[in-house]
């Protein structure tokens, strides 16, 4: 007999479970498996710093969440209406954020009195009527493993670790999902256990049977795949579209790229990724330390490299002495950003956006350095090529500021054909343009751009010395001539803001022309915006929005754009620093929203936000 | 989804740039060709060279710009990086590729380099405070990881141009302007540092002895892999004398060990003086007509004699070793990056960016 099969337009989805329960692995073989079944779709992984805190524990909960539809879709989702918790601990940590008549399913097994205690339940909310509002599903999870393991080789222990691949597969089975992709994962994965592979591949069929035959699920669910622009997709997460675009952006420009870098949470994985990559000529060095990961970056600069290191905020601390040093000697550089939550060590895998006023400003002297913000995960592909043609055009350091959310989070990607993708000339200074007498100029500025040539060791007759102390315009020699000084520090400033001439003016999104209030953003929580404007929108509410791109320089139309507007709300993750600058630049009173809570934005609490501005209007 | 549109979109069939001039550079700095020659003039500058008048530096830039035309590398292809403090000004006065960088940092900066330009010959110009101080953590690592790099590392033994305090390698008790009652620290032992870093080349010179300083010059520019040359310099105005005894024509052939591989290790004004392992596992002085006289032998693996020779120097100078120490082959880094590369394309092809960006489990929208 076949259940039913209901149709949704959209359903968001949480795993949780202790770090060890192998949550973030779930999450992301049913994020393939949605993505290859054509739903749009968003995610939020969320996990402790610690790779193992105490097992059971509030502090050890890590959970993924993901938000996939039929039509296309900005954010992972403001609510699950699905949970799935391992354990008393993770049903505790997430029940606060699921809304009435939300399904619940619940591993019966992790529920021992010890497990009730560890958390502070004095009874076990499966039996006290606590979660009357939800509808439950208590299942044993674990011994349903174990049972279905039976005849397969492996300790008890390994079975039992296989209970997130038969949460994965009564989940596929519940929405329908293809399942052949994750049967040759874990086939690729356990290659060299066979016993092991045996197990999960059981675990997660037997699921996936398990919701077909039970009475527990009387329908499953079917969300058709979502009417994307035709083209190529695949799934990628912010990390991951960073390297592949810095890949682009070597062979765009002709340069070798090199990586300088230290570990960081939760920048490491760009590194990762492009040490797998060594046959397109990346080279990638994991330095002794922040500082010695820039400062290679740069030294390979010099000898004409793609020069980059990644890091975040803490890092980027460490590196503005030779960001400024960049600055000084006007090489191309590429300095990614993964913005983490802060001061200091903070929230390392929680995300936030309080590095702007670091990156535009954290360097001594006046250091003016473009700053690009990448919107979405697969964004950061063509916001780290953006950044390249900026560093190589205008020999500078360029900042991108990433965020943990954008790092870690996932998104469909229409793959770009590689002939659109645009060609980033270094244009290398050649001996051949010197007149017979002349000698070279190292700070002699293209009358354009501003910038200088880029002169690389290895070319004779372009012999030259830079430095971080103050250089001649033109002969580039060492200079404490005052007139000289200030001509210099104007001419560094004067390069980086006409780069707002080579830039796309801020474009606003304002179906109808009629809004009065405008809603500005940068960086990753355009999808958050986004959704609050259309749901401002849908109930009859008019809001523009606009979203930035570069916030160094900005958009030559921003004034204008501002200023056309009764009122400019600028939501960010920090405690106001776009607002700062913008009131200080354009003497725009903005109205500054903040939260800072290691999380994006819901899109509900935006719309509410931007309701009641229109409201007061 | 998010549709975010690219700045600049080419048109169709724009045709890249592949990734030739740079990748395919020679493996070792070119030389020059037979019929040319470069002359100590052509590594000068028209820069005015603005140390103290009587400044040891002055000695160590007349004996590089005489040396490096012998060395037959083109002169575009050498590159001078240094970090902050007096002799970091050197790079200004080459007529080189240079790069004045920050404070300690030369190692890391050059690293990228020499790590991605094998064909460049790259030099670090560092002090005692630049290299031993703020840029310590940079300097042990780039040993270990043997990037091939000349440092020359000059050691005068106090902070010059912050004017006067003392240095990592000034002697305990040193009074300064910040040490007023004597400083605390004890000193490094450069040589004893790299060594214990996993230095492949390790060699000390003078300032003052241009022959010496030349002759280790080369020896470093002829090694594969990091070389480290420490250079006794004389600060003639905060530190002076620093290292009189083994300037001075009366002792210093009494108390300078002239280390030289496969010699035996005899040293004195008349060459009566001799080494020999002790009990304790370091040296003691014997007579040059003993028995069991320790041949120097810079190219053991085992680093355990180079470290106990470098531990001969004292503040008092009884008997100082120079020359180098230990001179070991190992691959540089930039080769094992280089093969890291090659063994990647050989085995999986060249990489080819639209096949890159459509790997992994993609669908189609029609």
């Amino acid at each position: 007999m076949t259940k039913p099969v209901q149709q949704l337009d959209r359903v968001i989805i949480r795993f949780a479970g202790d770090s060890g329960d192998g949550m973030q692995l779930t999450g992301d073989r049913f994020t393939q498996e949605t993505a290859s079944f054509g739903n749009d779709l968003s995610t939020l992984p969320n996990f402790p710093a610690e790779i193992r805190a105490p097992a059971g524990t509030l502090p050890g909960v890590s959970s993924f969440q993901l938000h996939f539809a039929d039509h296309d879709i900005l954010t992972p989702g403001d609510a699950p209406n699905v949970l799935v918790a391992m354990n008393p601990a993770a049903l505790k940590a997430n029940l606060g954020d699921l809304p009435r008549g939300a399904d619940l399913i619940v591993n019966t097994d992790e529920f021992t009195k010890r497990n009730l205690a560890k958390v502070g339940y004095a009874t076990s909310p499966l039996d006290d009527g606590s979660l009357n509002e939800y509808h439950v599903h208590a299942l044993p999870i674990t011994s349903m493993t174990v049972g279905a393991l039976k005849d397969i080789a492996v300790s008890k222990k390994d079975a039992q670790r296989a209970k997130n691949m038969f949460a994965l597969g009564l989940l596929s089975w519940l929405y329908q999902r293809p399942t052949d992709a994750t049967v040759d994962f874990l086939s690729r994965k356990f290659a060299k256990q066979p016993d092991i592979m045996k197990a999960n591949v059981a675990a997660f069929q037997a699921g996936w049977n398990y919701g077909e035959t039970t009475e527990a699920f009387s329908v499953s669910y079917e969300v058709k795949p979502a009417t994307l622009p035709p083209g190529h997709y695949r799934n990628i997460t912010g990390n991951m579209a960073a390297a592949y675009g810095l890949i682009a952006a070597s062979r765009l420009s002709g340069l070798p790229l090199f990586l300088g870098s230290y570990p960081i949470t939760p920048a490491s994985d760009i590194l990762h990724e492009l040490s797998k990559h060594k046959r397109f000529g990346v080279r990638t060095f994991q330095a002794e330390d922040e500082i010695a990961g820039v400062g290679a970056a740069l030294g390979a600069a010099f000898g004409g490299a793609l020069g980059v290191t990644t890091t975040s905020g803490p890092g980027m601390a460490l590196k503005g002495e030779t960001v400024g040093l960049a600055v000084a000697v006007e090489l191309p550089l590429i300095v990614i950003d993964v913005q983490r939550a802060g001061p200091s060590t903070g929230l390392p895998t929680k995300t936030e956006q309080a590095d702007l006023l670091q990156a535009l400003y954290g360097r001594n002297g006046e250091a003016p350095v473009p700053v690009v913000a990448p919107q979405s995960p697969s964004d950061c592909f063509a916001a780290a090529i953006e950044a390249a043609r900026i560093a190589v055009t205008y020999r500078t350091p360029v900042i991108m500021l990433s965020d943990g959310y954008l790092a870690n989070g996932s998104e469909p990607w229409r793959i770009p054909e590689v002939s659109t993708l645009p060609a980033i000339d270094p244009e290398f200074a050649d001996p051949a343009d010197l007149g017979p007498d002349d000698s070279f100029q190292p700070f002699k500025r293209d009358p354009r751009t501003l910038a200088r040539p880029w002169a690389v060791p290895g070319t004779a007759g372009l012999e030259h010395r830079i430095g971080g102390l103050e250089k001649a315009d033109g002969s580039g020699n060492i200079s404490y001539d005052a007139g000289n000084h200030d001509l210099m520090v104007r001419l560094r400033q004067a390069k980086i803001d006409g780069i707002a001439r080579d830039i796309p003016p801020l474009s606003v999104d304002d179906p109808g022309g009629r809004a009065k209030v405008l809603v500005l953003g940068w960086g990753s929580t355009y999808g958050a915006i986004t959704a609050a404007a259309r749901r401002v929108r849908k109930a009859g509410g008019h809001v523009a929005q606009a979203h930035l791109r570069h916030l160094n320089p900005f958009p030559a139309n921003i004034a204008e754009v501002l200023r056309s507007y009764d009122k400019v709300i600028v939501p960010e993750i920090n405690l106001g620093q776009l607002a700062l600058l913008l009131r200080g630049k354009y003497l725009i009173d903005v109205i500054s929203y903040n939260r800072v809570r290691g999380l994006p934005f819901k899109a509900e609490e935006l719309a509410g936000v931007i309701q009641d501005v229109i409201d007061s209007e | 989804m998010s549709e975010t549109e690219i700045s600049n979109a080419m048109p169709n069939g724009h045709g890249f740039i592949s990734l030739t001039q740079l990748a395919e550079r020679p493996s070792s700095p070119p030389q020059l060709p037979e019929d040319e020659t470069q002359s100590a003039k052509d590594f000068k500058t028209d820069q005015e060279v603005r140390w103290c008048p009587g400044c040891g530096d002055y000695a160590i830039l007349a004996a590089v710009q005489g040396f490096l035309p012998e060395m037959r590398i083109k002169r575009e292809n050498i590159v001078f990086v240094s970090g902050i403090g007096c002799s970091s000004r050197f790079p200004y006065y080459m007529n080189t590729y240079g790069f004045h960088s920050i404070h300690g940092r030369a190692p890391a900066i050059a690293t990228g380099l020499a790590a991605s330009r094998p064909d460049l010959s790259v030099w670090v110009v560092t002090g005692d405070g630049d290299a031993l101080s703020i840029g310590g953590n940079h300097l042990i690592h780039t040993l270990r990881r043997n990037v091939n790099l000349k440092i020359l590392l000059f050691n005068n033994r106090i902070y010059g141009l912050t004017k006067g305090q003392y240095s990592p390698t000034s002697e305990i008790g040193k009074i300064t302007k910040s040490t007023p009652m004597g400083s605390l620290d004890a000193p490094f032992n450069p040589i004893s540092l790299a060594i214990g870093a996993e230095a492949t080349f390790v060699a000390r010179t003078l300032d003052s002895d241009r022959k010496h300083l030349q002759s280790v010059l080369r020896a470093a520019t002829e090694h594969k892999g990091t070389a480290i040359v420490e250079i006794y310099q004389n600060c003639n105005i905060f530190n002076d004398g620093a290292f009189e005894p083994l300037k001075d024509a009366a002792v210093r052939d009494d108390i300078t060990i002239r280390l030289e591989h496969g010699q035996p290790i005899i040293f004195g004004a008349d060459g009566e003086k001799a080494l020999r392992r002790s009990a304790s596992g370091g040296f003691e002085v014997v007579p040059a007509t003993s028995a069991d006289i320790v041949v120097h032998d810079a190219h053991n693996p085992d680093p355990s004699q180079a470290f106990a020779l470098s531990r001969l120097d004292s503040p008092t100078f009884e008997h100082t070793p120079i020359g180098i120490f230990r001179q070991v082959a190992r691959p540089s880094y930039d080769e094992l990056m280089r093969e890291q590369m090659d063994d990647a394309i050989e085995r999986e092809g060249a990489g080819d960016l639209t096949a890159l960006l459509g790997s992994g489990d993609t669908w189609r929208i029609d």
